[in-house]
């Protein structure tokens, strides 16, 4: 059997920069930040005053009734999902046991979790929904798109913290490279806005503090970032066997050559400062897809604006890419949309399908003062053209736990 | 407190239609919560709970499987705050 080959036909998200892919993209481009101001009383409580909330709520994307038995998270993936699905043309009549769903999430239905023990506090057992654990569980994403679509061929959840979306994706593209599926729709939803997990993530001295100027606060590679920003949304792909995608005549927006997983074991949250298991996982990526690094002409970063993160993620890129690095495009998304944890990889794979279609990096905002320990080639405020002809680009998705996750898409 | 059966059965149409999404006017004493209304088991536990708290009443888990209509449940919910 000839080798099977994994491609993109579809693209769906709700994003801090648009409740769809052609809007978040439009924003992207143009660099705008979707952190604010939070405006619940709650950020009184926190160090952390503000957050990147999806553009356009659920409320305005489907129904009430549907609404409240799924939790925020669930919401997403089923709002990106249906994105997805009809972008590659809504293949119902696919075979149903040839189809499957890996969504993942960083945290799972913790808001549901965290209200239903406040309602468990004020009303007793009889006052907690039964719907609570199908909303809460990590794996309702996926099992509501699942049902949904009615995919028999497999419902998966990848968990790994921030790599989780991109680890799905990899999940997926292996589901159908070993031929248990043909078409997979596949990506990441976080919704973790919420006093409890931010201030978690705030004890942890993770997050960015910078309530004087929320816009500003998510600044990769800049030399005064203080911490990520909390986003929440989601980002799906749908991603179907070569030969099938072309005998059904599906609209093909690249390839997916393949994946690099790796895992630092040196701690639990801090990331390896020598960054070994990030370059081990690029060369994985590069080798397992068949390219070299004079392919790769842009990079989508995982970069969070933490100091120790994007400095030794930069380092590695040089380490892995060598002199080959100063060709490649690197872009920092996460200056715009904050930090999607499960969801960013996810986010951002979308955003390179769409970077290699239109042949433009986004860029990175809110670099006034490039960090000098930065070695690579950073895409700053403005798009930048990538070139013609066959190009290949990588995603870096890295999670607490030290899980790295690289994908490498190709132009085709 | 008594209450009419057509206070109760107000009641439960606009419970039904906010948990479930079934539009009031097709909610009717003869309708089975299952078959005709499409109520899954998680579902008519919310309506169960909801009546209690709006009838100010007690379902006890073991009658739940009986109420199969619309009307066994408006019946007992009358008899039981009668």
């Amino acid at each position: 059997m000839s080798q099977r080959r994994v491609v993109v036909t579809g693209l769906g998200a709700t994003t801090p920069l648009g409740g769809d892919v052609e809007s978040t993209w439009k924003a992207l481009l143009a660099g705008q930040s979707g952190v604010r101001l939070l405006t619940e009383d709650w950020r009184e409580l926190l160090p952390v005053h503000f957050a990147a909330r999806v553009a356009t709520e659920p409320a305005d994307q489907m129904e009430r009734v549907e609404m409240r038995r799924l939790d925020r998270s669930e919401q997403f993936a089923l709002i990106a999902s249906r994105e997805a699905w009809k972008d590659a043309g809504s293949p119902d009549d696919i075979e149903k046991e040839r189809l499957g769903v890996v969504i993942a999430s960083g945290i799972g239905g913790v808001i549901t979790l965290l209200d239903q023990f406040v309602n468990l506090n004020e009303k007793g057992a009889r006052g907690v929904s039964p719907h609570t654990v199908p909303m809460l569980m990590p794996n309702g994403p996926a099992a509501n798109v699942g049902l949904e679509l009615q995919a028999k061929a497999g419902v998966h959840t990848p968990v790994s913290a921030c790599a989780s979306g991109a680890e799905a994706i990899g999940y997926a593209y292996e589901m159908i490279k070993n031929n248990r599926a043909d078409i997979i729709v596949t990506g990441g939803v976080e919704a973790a806005v919420h006093q409890l997990p931010m201030a978690g993530f705030a004890a942890m001295k993770a997050l960015s503090t910078r309530n004087d100027a929320p816009a500003k606060a998510s600044r990769p590679y800049d030399i005064d970032r203080d911490g990520f920003v909390l986003g929440e949304g989601g980002g799906v792909l749908v991603l179907e066997e070569y030969e099938s995608a072309k005998a059904r005549g599906a609209k093909i927006y690249c390839e997916i050559g393949g994946q690099g997983l790796t895992s630092d074991g040196y701690h639990i949250a801090a990331p390896d400062p020598e960054g070994s298991g990030v370059q081990r996982a690029i060369k994985f990526a590069l080798s397992n897809s068949g390219l070299s690094t004079k392919d790769i002409v842009h990079l989508n970063a995982h970069a969070t604006s933490t100091p120790a993160g994007d400095v030794a993620e930069a380092n590695a890129l040089r380490k892995a890419l060598g002199a080959d690095a100063d060709h490649v495009a690197v872009s920092a998304t996460k200056s715009m949309t904050g930090h999607l944890l499960g969801g960013a990889g996810a986010i951002e794979s979308v955003f390179i399908v769409k970077a290699l279609q239109e042949r433009l990096a986004p860029p990175t905002i809110n670099i006034e003062n490039l960090d000098p320990a930065v070695t690579v080639d950073v895409v700053r405020d403005t798009p930048r053209q990538l070139p013609a002809g066959d190009i290949a680009a990588l995603n870096d998705s890295f999670g607490f736990g030290g899980h790295n996750v690289v994908l490498a898409f190709k132009s085709l | 407190m008594a209450l009419s059966q057509a206070d109760v059965l107000a009641g439960i149409k606009e419970i039904v239609e906010e948990v479930a999404g079934i539009p009031a006017a097709s909610i009717e004493l003869d309708k089975n919560f299952t078959d005709d209304l499409e109520v899954d088991s998680l579902s008519m536990v919310e309506v169960v709970v909801a009546c209690e708290e709006r009838f100010g009443v007690k379902i006890p888990d073991e009658k739940v499987t009986e109420l199969a209509t619309v009307g066994d449940a408006v019946n007992f919910i009358v008899n039981a705050a009668a």
